[in-house]
């Protein structure tokens, strides 16, 4: 019987063994793909960031410890940097003003056109991007309806949109805009209906349940949406590339212009890695003040 | 909570209450009054307008016409958040951002009410759940939850508190423990309770006064005993527990009672117990008070009670009672309940037996019905 046992039980561990090795193997493909294209080039790009110029020879570095590249790029760059931050926080705020009630109607109101009205919310994505952004350079042109429209009624300081941080805000704010619906979207068709109608039975109008039922629980979303929104803004380039002049230059055309014009390969890693700390520094106090943590 | 005993609680009235959805009329021009301070449970099968006409009284439905009023004043017009009534949903539909004691402060803090601490912990106190004022609703079993509801919806102290259902959710030995909460939750507090129900027994043991709903409109209203011992309408003899029917023909008006021939047998039916207006009339008797006796002993039927004689084709022992399955000689089947008191000298199937009853427990009913409809209605409503 005590030799039995023993016996029985060891084999079961080795079952139990091979079954949760299975999980692992799943996780292989994503791993491998992170280490090859994110951890690899990570550890490059921050080497980069700190190599040092080779005399004479512009675009040539050599492998150093030149911690002064950071200190330098945001010297000469941090107008660019808190530009970005701004454009992306006002864009980020005006695609929440937008989309929330877009979102709310289709999870609340739309009944069987919701599906219809989910795919049109998408559906420009089908046509690409760059492509998407250019047509605004149309659409906001010097002498097309919307600029005639605003000047008529004397709303523009420099009397145009495209090439100002107007333009390159809107453009911020129309292409990111899917990223901040779905999100919401999502959030709010989880609400369930009674639930409404509980807070308006409990004395709450309906302006009120909205402040202290739905509002609180589509936080979720609206803190999903906001950092899908703000986090692809703050570095994106191509928006400011078409729609803004050189004064609305963002982070993300000053590391584009280092690295393919200037080959000045340390200052736009060095940036590329500040920008990326900034976001994760933003992104978590975000989250603490939201406190979303325990309503995910 | 002591104020609440001396406030003015008044009656619900409706009048000529009628909820359409398209053409179709879910309450059918209802008028009733619900006593301050009882138990009212309006029972009826899914679809039969119950859950529409409380949803009318919270405000959370607009009736297509007619008028609710508390008292003299007249609420039809308010806001659901404007109403002196609350609600326990069928789901509690708890807020799950908020803690117990913020859910039960709901209502208080949408008010204005500054210092919600000892109202909202008197009424945690009052549903046994102080412990668990930090938790959040999600953390609680569904018994626990089911109380948040009652407490959030009572602390307001409104004038009617209604309950939709609000039982359904739990298992059996769970629902008949939340009947003597709720019912000790009301007698405590004295609010009137408007509990809408399928479940007859339900209805029956908390109930002050039961509204029997079939169709949008109300079929029978008393209490549960008078009800029951006395149902008035072929559906409400079948919803609320079970009865034997013979559709059958006045053929005679003795004083005091009525002779009603139906398939070929003579059945007594005291006048008072009959509201079938014309020669058509349905016997109607409750399985419990017929007895059952074996042919040879025909003898000791009592003169004047009403007999029949049928082949036993089922028999089910239920500890308490057995249950006899009788097919008569036209076919049709019958259900008999004995008490099982006397040890041995059961029937068995295959036996032939004489069925008989007193006719005071007789009840006649207006014929023209099918007596079948029904009970496939009720059956097919799931009850």
């Amino acid at each position: 019987m005590v030799a039995v046992v023993p016996t029985s039980s060891a084999k079961g561990a080795v079952v139990t063994r091979r079954k949760s090795r299975t999980g692992y193997f799943l996780l292989l493909p994503g791993m491998t793909w992170l280490a090859i294209f994110f951890a690899i080039p990570f550890v490059t790009l921050f080497m980069t960031s700190l190599q040092a110029p080779v005399p004479g020879k512009s675009g040539q570095y050599t492998p150093a410890f030149q911690l002064s590249n950071y200190p330098d790029a945001l010297a000469e760059y941090w107008p660019q940097f808190l530009r970005s931050f701004i454009y992306a926080g006002i864009a980020t705020v005006l695609a929440l003003l937008i989309a929330y009630p877009l979102a709310y109607f289709i999870a609340f109101k739309a009944g069987r056109w919701r599906a219809l009205m989910l795919v049109l919310v998408i559906a420009p994505s089908f046509a690409s991007f760059l492509l998407r952004t250019y047509a605004w350079k149309t659409i906001l042109a010097d002498e097309g309806f919307i600029t005639t429209f605003f000047n008529y009624l004397h709303l523009l300081p420099d009397d145009r949109i495209l090439n100002t941080g107007i333009a390159v805000i809107a453009g911020l704010t129309y292409n990111f805009l899917p990223f901040m619906i779905l999100p919401l979207y999502a959030a709010l068709e989880k609400i369930d209906p009674r639930l409404l109608e509980a807070s308006n039975d409990l004395y709450a109008s309906a302006f009120k349940t909205f402040r202290k039922v739905t509002w609180p629980l589509s936080l979720p979303g609206v803190v999903a949406g906001t950092l899908l929104t703000f986090i692809p803004a703050a570095g994106d380039y191509i928006n400011s590339e078409l729609l803004g002049s050189t004064k609305d230059r963002m982070i993300g055309n000053v590391i584009q212009t280092n690295f393919i014009e200037f080959r000045d390969y340390p200052t736009a890693s060095a940036l590329s890695f500040v920008l990326m700390a900034a976001i994760l520094v933003l992104v978590f106090t975000y989250i603490r003040r939201a406190g979303t943590e325990d309503l995910l | 909570m002591g104020e609440r005993l001396q406030r003015n609680v008044e009656d619900l009235h409706l009048s000529n209450l009628t909820k359409k959805f398209g053409d179709v009329a879910a309450v059918d021009d209802l008028t009733l009054t619900i006593p301050a301070g009882s138990f009212f449970a309006l029972l009826g099968a899914s679809g039969c307008g119950k859950t529409t006409t409380l949803r009318m009284v919270a405000g959370l439905e607009d009736p297509t016409s007619g008028r609710i009023a508390i008292g003299e004043k007249d609420i039809t017009a308010l806001r659901a958040f404007q109403r002196p009534v609350n609600t326990v949903f069928q789901s509690y539909a708890l807020f799950p951002h908020l803690d117990i004691f913020e859910n039960v402060a709901f209502g208080l803090r949408r008010r204005g009410i500054k210092k919600v601490e000892p109202a909202v912990n008197a009424m945690l106190e009052l549903v046994e759940l102080a412990p668990m004022a930090r938790r959040k609703p999600t953390q609680l079993s569904g018994g626990q939850q089911q109380r948040v509801a009652v407490a959030r919806a009572l602390i307001n102290e409104p004038d009617v508190l209604l309950l939709d259902e609000p039982l359904g959710a739990l298992d059996l030995k769970l629902r008949r423990q939340m009947q003597i909460e709720l019912k000790r939750i009301q007698t405590e507090v004295g609010t009137t309770f408007v509990h809408v129900t399928h479940d007859q027994e339900e209805a029956m043991t908390m109930a002050d006064t039961i509204a029997v709903m079939n169709a949008g409109r109300i079929e029978q209203l008393g209490d549960p005993a008078s009800i029951y011992e006395l149902p008035h309408t072929v559906f409400v003899a079948n919803f609320l527990g079970q009865s034997n029917l013979f559709a059958g023909t006045r053929v005679a008006t003795n004083p005091g009672m009525l002779e009603v021939l139906a398939n070929g047998v003579k059945f007594l039916v005291p006048t008072a117990r009959n509201s079938a207006p014309g020669d058509e009339v349905i016997v109607g008797i409750r399985p419990e008070k017929m007895t059952v006796l074996d042919i040879p002993d025909r003898e000791k039927v009592p003169s004047g009670n009403n007999a029949l004689e049928g082949r036993v084709v089922d028999v089910s022992y239920a500890g308490v009672s057995t249950q006899y399955l009788i097919t008569l000689a036209w076919g049709q089947n019958i259900t008999v309940f004995e008490q099982n008191v006397v040890v041995g000298d059961r029937s068995s199937v295959g036996d032939q037996v004489l069925v008989h009853w007193s006719p005071e427990h007789t009840f006649g009913l207006a014929g023209g019905e099918t007596l079948l409809a029904t009970t496939a209605q009720a059956i097919a409503a799931g009850v």
